[in-house]
């Protein structure tokens, strides 16, 4: 072993930057701090429901404004970067069998892809 | 073999990432059409309020609270170390409090309703 070994310096803050890979590992885990603090906001919701209809529109007012645009299109992108980089793990997260062959990993993406949509579909359909 | 609690740690973030990723989407949808004004029918008093005060509706609201609590604050955990926050009781007891803490508001604020 050399007395002086080489020891290349990595940043323990900044060690994504310029590598895809790792930016897009990041981009990822960092989704959880927008769900975090959504689901804060629907635990204000749930707040202002159980203080009555008066407190419900004062929340409702809260949210009709610039920041609350911002924050639920930050969300949003946020939100749907999860599902997208959730949806694609799950082949290797829980792979299937049949037979001697695994069912390859595009068919439990597409599925998982088709059941969000159909998801998606219902609560909107019903929501709105 | 050595008592873990990896597997419910494990578990429940695996849960509650795949209920937010069915779900969460087409929810923030909703409450940005709130933002903009254009309340949707779910998140009306009325509504949100009729849905809330059945013991299934009440189960709903709190599941789902809670698996995207306790999913976000693993992954948190987990993501301030890549930050190089190397404090893992701290963080750890932090994102758990925080989880805890909404969790017990959830299931309180469902309870008054």
């Amino acid at each position: 072993m050399s007395s002086r070994p080489y020891i290349r310096e990595i940043s323990k803050t900044g060690w994504f930057y310029g590598q895809p890979r790792y930016l897009r590992y990041m981009a990822r885990e960092v989704t959880c701090i927008f769900i975090f603090a959504y689901t804060f906001l629907l635990i204000w919701a749930l707040r202002a429901l159980a203080n009555g209809p008066e407190a419900y529109q004062a929340f409702l007012d809260a949210l009709n404004s610039p920041l609350g645009i911002l924050f639920n299109l930050a969300v949003l992108v946020g939100v749907v970067y999860h599902s997208i980089s959730w949806f694609s793990l799950t082949p290797q997260a829980m792979p299937l069998q049949r037979g001697e062959e695994f069912v390859p990993g595009n068919i439990i993406i597409g599925a998982h892809y088709g059941g969000w949509a159909v998801v998606s579909l219902i609560v909107l359909f019903l929501g709105v | 073999m050595a008592k873990s609690n990896k597997p419910i740690v494990w578990g429940l973030f695996a849960a509650g990432g795949t209920i937010t990723a069915f779900l969460l989407p087409v929810v923030v949808l909703l409450t940005l059409f709130a933002a903009l004004g254009m309340t949707p029918g779910l998140f009306t008093y009325e509504y949100l309020q009729a849905f809330a005060a059945n013991w299934l509706g009440k189960l709903v609201i709190f599941g789902f609270i809670f698996l995207s609590l306790w999913h976000a604050a693993h992954r948190l955990r987990i993501t301030m170390h890549d930050f190089g926050i190397r404090h893992d009781l701290w963080v750890a007891t932090a994102v758990y409090a925080l989880a805890a803490l909404g969790t017990l508001m959830t299931f309180f604020y469902l309870l008054r309703i």
